[in-house]
């Protein structure tokens, strides 16, 4: 079947209307014949572009080469030696302003598919029990990382696979951070990938140790001299959720996004057989536009609500990544663009009923490019609701910073790690993802886990020579 | 896996346990705090420390079996486990982060109201063993529901009130503080955990008499460790998060009126399961307190 070259050999999905009614993964991924043939459409270019564009350097033409021609062992392989986590990039990454963003035959058609050939032989690898490659002998230092999401396990990966004895020490009771807490089901399977992947981490010889909170449980001058470890990288992720500070937002029904995603993902309050309540009304109103504020939506839609997303700025601002958008969309989530609330409404007994809300308009561009929202003065209505999630951000969590004597924090409180190395102003502390860069994506913390791996490796090995 | 070492009743529906939790153990101060998780399926719960042993790597704590999870906790006995067990959370008393000295001039009332007697003991004991004395109102609806009154006495000089007066002296435990100081005491330093209602009393109370005085707050929680934002609180003009700024808050700019109903948004939910749970799925409502038929 010679596909017309020029478009992504489409990706086969349940229907919306299905789908939201369960928590079901969303996107189905390509089968073996779907990766053969969307794999030939790479260009195999000398100079390929994609790969800067991969925020941890992945050999995509090679693992892609090695897709078409069906040794997919291979092709995992090519992946794994940049990757510890395929199975949840291919799934998560915003692959749209990354590899693919890049990829030459975007130009005049679509570009590769590169997220969904990742996600396809990273998904081959754990049904045929392939495990990524340890080192074949342990160097004997010990490494200690702090949180067991996307930094954490990409750095921990990183140093097992360099021979370092490493422990994870992690807050919650269950391993993969935002990947648990935050990423719904049906983007993104907890027990079918999230937990395989850190099973990967864990084959290379990775310890974790949950429910330890750094900066409570123990403290980093602990780790260092108490229990011998030579270097520490702290990947605690973001914080506290930020609130607008608008009149009302304190009423009964107002959420964050954590908290509501946090009840439903990590507790699972969605499932029966699980104790941890969720309330989610008829009627939600999601304040906010970037990925938290679509899985948050598109959660309230699957337990029953009718639920509109309000944002400030128009839809080509929307930071959330495409695809969500779009599977958003077609789920039925409605979209108040440029609209920002003013007062959340609560009735006698203080539960929500309603929002009021300004229209906007885009004005000159702000200090991030993006063109200024104002009000449209006088534009105020209301949407009835009964409960209100705000997804706005979060700040970084103190714990950390405060508990650690020397470590360096910026004007927002996020802990100061120069870019290539994760180095912190402590000696043999490195730090990385969200808690250095605020709210960001997985990726990211990825790639900031990966360079700190490799300053911590330069640093043990200045130390000893 | 955390082992209970110990499991009994202390009086009525209040229950004491103690588990092994060696990190917890070494680094836990009074105020804080942990959250236990029976089972994969159950409810992070935060529970209070009443005390603890750092040569044991133990750590003893009290609850009310309200919803689920903690109804189930009723079954357990010693040399079962709870799958999680974490802490120290919060940040320790502020009664702990002074100095001795300035500790020694202060002239400290503790007012323990019910289950919150249990956190009021370490800090009483840490104040003792720093040879700090202090007085402790131990508040309770009814003699059979009052906690802990022999342990405190080692370390405090206690008054029990019971609303009934069946025991101690009669009446609140605000009615008590006026009492005490009526008869000459004085106080520059209150500490006053128990229901929320019971310290917004006391707020009031000792704003009167212009006692500076802190609360312990105890909001619905989920992760407890900085993350979701359910703990929120409004104290002065400020959104506070009691699992990373608290527990204790500055109890005069505590809007408890807020905190209360906040408290309630699980009500129904919890009341559901929690008949779910004993009835088994057959509950339809209409025994006026799950709201299931509402």
């Amino acid at each position: 079947m010679a596909g017309n070259m020029m478009e992504k050999v489409p990706v086969r999905e349940q229907d919306p209307k299905v789908r939201a009614a369960n928590f079901e993964e969303v996107c189905l991924g390509y089968n073996e014949e779907e990766a053969v043939e969307e794999s030939q459409r790479c260009l195999h270019c000398k100079n390929a572009k994609c790969i800067g564009g991969c925020p941890v350097n992945i050999n995509i033409p090679e693992f892609i080469e090695a897709v078409k021609t069906r040794d997919f062992a291979k092709a995992y392989n090519v992946i794994s030696e940049s990757s510890s986590l395929p199975a949840v990039c291919g799934r998560v990454c915003p692959q749209e302003t990354q590899c693919e963003g890049k990829c030459i035959r975007g130009i005049k058609g679509e570009p590769v598919s590169i997220g969904k050939l990742e996600r396809f032989v990273a998904d081959w690898a754990k049904e045929n029990g392939i495990k990524p490659q340890g080192a074949p002998q342990k160097n004997g230092h010990r490494i200690a990382i702090i949180g067991a999401g996307p930094a954490g396990l990409t750095c921990a990966g990183d140093l097992a696979k360099l021979g370092y004895d490493v422990t994870i020490f992690e807050a919650l009771h269950k391993a993969g951070g935002v990947l648990v807490y935050g990423i719904p089901e049906f983007r993104l399977p907890k027990d079918k990938v999230v937990e395989k992947e850190v099973e990967n981490v864990r084959s290379l010889g990775v310890k974790i140790e949950t429910n330890v909170i750094v900066g409570r449980s123990v403290t980093i001058e602990d780790l260092l001299t108490k229990e011998g470890f030579e270097a520490v990288f702290i990947g605690s992720g973001a914080g506290l959720p930020m609130f607008m500070g608008i009149p009302g937002e304190q009423a009964k029904g107002v959420f964050s996004a954590n908290e509501f995603l946090t009840r439903n993902n990590l507790m699972k309050a969605y499932r029966d057989d699980y104790d941890t309540p969720i309330v989610c009304g008829k009627k939600v109103v999601v304040v906010g536009g970037g990925n938290v504020a679509m899985d948050a939506a598109r959660t309230s839609l699957r337990l029953g609500a009718e639920v509109h997303i309000v944002y400030r700025r128009s839809e080509a601002e929307l930071p959330a990544r495409a695809e969500e958008v779009h599977h958003a969309k077609e789920e039925g989530i409605i979209f108040d663009l440029l609209t920002n609330p003013t007062e959340i409404l609560a009735d006698e007994n203080d539960n929500v009923r309603g929002i009021t809300c300004i229209r906007m308009e885009l004005g000159e561009p702000d200090a991030s490019g993006r063109r200024r929202p104002v009000p449209v003065e006088g534009s105020e209505f209301e949407i009835e609701c009964d409960t209100v999630i705000m997804s706005l951000g979060t700040r970084p969590n103190p714990l950390i910073s405060s508990t650690t004597y020397g470590l360096d924090v910026n004007r927002k409180l996020c802990i100061v790690a120069e870019e290539e190395t994760g180095k912190t102003s402590l000696e043999g502390v490195y730090a990385g993802g969200d808690a250095v860069t605020g709210a960001a994506t997985v990726i990211l913390a990825m790639g900031a886990g990966k360079k700190a791996a490799a300053g911590i490796d330069a640093y043990i090995k200045a130390k000893e020579a | 896996m955390y082992k209970i070492l110990e499991a009994k009743n202390l009086a009525g529906n209040i229950y004491e346990m103690i588990v092994e939790a060696p990190r917890v153990a070494a680094r836990c101060m009074p105020g804080q705090f942990v959250i236990a998780k029976l089972d994969e399926t159950a409810e992070r719960i935060p529970l209070t420390i009443t005390d603890y042993d750092r040569e044991k790597g133990t750590i003893e704590i009290v609850f009310q079996p309200i919803g689920v999870s903690t109804t189930k906790y009723l079954d357990c006995k010693a040399g079962d486990s709870f799958e999680d067990f974490v802490g120290p959370l919060g940040r320790p008393s502020d009664l702990c982060e002074m100095s001795v000295e300035e500790l020694k001039k202060l002239h400290i009332i503790f007012i323990a109201g019910g289950v919150g007697t249990a956190p009021v003991y370490p800090q009483a004991k840490w104040l003792h063993e720093n040879g700090i004395s202090c007085d402790v109102i131990i508040g309770a609806k009814t003699k059979d529901l009052v906690i802990l009154e022999d342990k405190m006495s080692e370390v405090a000089n206690v008054y029990v009130t019971t609303d009934d007066g069946s025991y101690g002296r009669s009446g609140m435990v605000t009615k008590c503080l006026e009492d005490l100081i009526a008869e000459g005491h004085s106080y520059d330093h209150c500490v006053a955990i128990g229901p929320m209602i019971m310290m917004k009393f006391c707020c009031l109370t000792t704003k009167k008499y212009g006692i500076k005085t802190i609360v312990s707050m105890n909001p619905i929680m989920v992760d407890g460790t900085g993350m979701c934002g359910a703990c929120r609180l409004m104290v002065g003009d400020e959104v506070k998060f009691a699992c990373v700024d608290g527990p204790e808050f500055d109890g005069h700019l505590v809007d408890f009126d807020l905190a209360m109903k906040r408290q309630t948004l699980y009500r129904t939910k919890e009341g559901e399961a929690l008949l779910a749970y004993k009835e088994g799925k057959t509950h339809h409502g209409g025994c006026g307190e799950c709201g299931g038929d509402r």
